[in-house]
């Protein structure tokens, strides 16, 4: 049976409906709170469906459409080693001519790491179990969540040349530049469990589920530097905007403080605005707080991650015709 | 109609010209207020068709800012057009510039298998050819120098043995036969010569009268981005005089 878009729509709205009913009986452990009337449960119910029928038509259409999407919207085969090249590049340009190279990736965190300490710490002197290893977790998803977009929203006008002279795929230069830092992740990643040993932090068989916040990020990251990439190519003043805006985050979101202790009451419910508060909080709860997040954690970040994909790459793939025009 | 490689069909191109480059956000939500965008419309191509047979080398000519090289990136993909069609059967690669997508900081190894990378060549393919492009470019004492400390010659070399290398359907020239001393120039001519005679068909981009006669058989001549004249070369020849003249 084809998979064509009528058929597609029809199949999300029944598993939509089917969702819907489904959690609606499911245990609350499973689903998350369910609050004290139904006029809060049933949109939280209808917000938890609508993401898991759109995640499943997209791994459905993954699946059935693989070779049509491969051949056809992104000539992956064709293009695969020069993915690879280029991620390959940006890894090396980063570190090329300094002395200490890869291992700065690991250091760096490791510096800012002391500074928090110092800053939070004893002169502050806030108490969170554990700080160093909370501090770093959130560096972690947040590291990977600035650096992708930062780097990832130049990689269309830094590869001007290319673009001007050869037809190459234009997705392949975003898409490259968030997964190099994707690589990075991992050295943080030695940075954190090498911590992690050190202060003797229990380990918790939960802690096999990282790559899941990280790919979250991952793909809430990417479909932002998809749009942020095209917006630069016409508007060049997103750079310094954006560096504001990430400057701004990084201390909305609970990384150096946390939220339950300092954060007055009014002000709890904003804090769910913010994607990377979900993401930093889901590392959290699987390093720290051994604790495997419910259906309804899952989907906040699910959600927020598909909706970043599927605008960023609409916007790209309409603008990549006229990104020439401009550069 | 089963041989034609390349179909051009009615394509025109326009640009936008702003007076003055719009580049903040700013400056652009200000100039929309005020309605004070302005564009002028400029046809770089208008209503150009033609169709280049398999095996056929077919000139391109016309005077400076003609709309040669717009042509030339439209077939090759790098631009949309505006109105019409191409089409382009088999594979394609453009020598618009030698050394496209060359990166100074790496070596001429990396450097190649990042181009090979560019038309979509495997690492695999790339491993059997590397050899084939450092002969032909006489590179093997540079081959893990930076690019950066290549002469001009030496990468144009490096770009056109890259380019070549790899057998294409359809190869398109750009004024680039000009490259490094008398003898390599004549190993390049050599080298296209025997793709053409080995059936690879060719676009040849020219100011030189001299070197289109000697090659191709058809070509086109644009004037200011219309079709000046379109037929045999002693045909085209005649127009290009009268108008260069």
């Amino acid at each position: 049976m084809a998979l064509t878009k009528k058929r597609m729509a029809l199949f999300a709205v029944l598993l939509t409906v089917g969702f819907f009913v489904a959690f609606f009986f499911l245990p609350e452990s499973i689903v998350g709170e369910r609050g004290e009337n139904l006029m809060f449960f049933a949109p939280k119910i209808a917000f938890l469906a609508i993401t898991a029928s759109m995640a499943a038509v997209f791994i459905l259409v993954i699946i059935f459409r693989r070779d049509y999407i491969n051949s056809q919207v992104f000539a992956l085969n064709r293009y695969k080693y020069l993915l690879r090249l280029m991620i390959k590049r940006d890894f090396i340009t980063k570190y090329r001519k300094s002395m200490l190279g890869i291992i700065w990736s690991i250091l760096n965190p490791l510096l800012m790491m002391l500074v928090m300490m110092f800053v939070f710490q004893y002169l502050f002197r806030m108490t969170i179990d554990n700080f160093p290893v909370y501090f770093l977790g959130g560096r972690l998803i947040f590291g990977l969540f600035e650096e992708s977009t930062s780097m990832g929203m130049n990689s269309i006008i830094n590869n001007e040349a290319i673009i001007k002279k050869v037809y190459v795929p234009k997705y392949i230069f975003p898409v490259a530049q968030v997964t190099t830092s994707l690589v990075n992740v991992f050295f943080t990643f030695i940075a954190f469990m090498l911590i992690f040993i050190i202060t003797g932090a229990p380990f918790h068989w939960t802690m096999f589920l990282i790559p899941i916040p990280i790919i979250y990020t991952f793909v809430f990251s990417l479909g932002l530097v998809m749009l942020l990439s095209s917006l630069v190519v016409f508007f060049r003043d997103m750079q310094y905007l954006w560096g504001v805006f990430t400057t701004m985050l990084f201390f909305l979101t609970p990384i150096m403080y946390s939220v339950e202790a300092t954060i007055q009451e009014a002000f709890l419910p904003f804090y769910g605005l913010n994607p990377l508060y979900h993401f930093v909080t889901y590392f959290r709860m699987l390093t720290m707080w051994n604790t495997i997040p419910d259906l309804w954690a899952n989907m906040v970040c699910i959600g927020y991650a598909l909706a970043s994909l599927c605008i960023g790459s609409y916007v790209f793939m309409k603008k990549q015709d006229r990104f020439l025009l401009h550069l | 109609m089963g041989n034609i490689a390349i179909d051009v069909d009615n394509v025109s191109m326009m640009f936008h010209l702003t007076r003055d480059k719009i580049t903040g956000l700013k400056e652009y939500m200000i100039k929309m207020l005020k309605r004070q965008i302005e564009f002028e419309e400029f046809w770089a191509l208008r209503n150009v068709s033609f169709s280049v047979e398999k095996g056929e080398v077919f000139g391109i000519m016309g005077l400076n800012g003609a709309g040669k090289s717009t042509l030339l990136k439209i077939i090759s993909g790098v631009f949309k057009p505006t109105i019409g069609q191409v089409s382009v059967v088999g594979e394609l690669v453009p020598l618009l510039e030698l050394g496209t997508g060359f990166d100074p900081e790496f070596s001429a190894r990396d450097n190649i298998y990042m181009n090979g990378a560019m038309y979509g060549r495997s690492p695999h393919e790339m491993e059997s050819i590397f050899a084939e492009i450092m002969d032909f470019a006489e590179l093997w004492e540079f081959q893990d120098v930076s690019l950066k400390n290549f002469s001009t010659g030496m990468t144009a070399r490096l770009g056109f043995a890259v380019a070549t290398s790899v057998k294409p359907e359809v190869l398109i020239i750009d004024e680039i036969l000009g490259v490094g001393d008398y003898k390599f120039q004549q190993k390049c001519v050599g080298r296209i010569s025997n793709m053409i005679s080995g059936g690879t068909t060719v676009l040849l981009v020219s100011h030189d009268f001299n070197i289109i006669q000697a090659m191709c058989s058809r070509a086109i001549l644009l004037d200011r981005g219309r079709t000046a004249c379109l037929g045999t070369v002693d045909k085209v020849a005649e127009v290009y005089g009268n108008i260069s003249g």
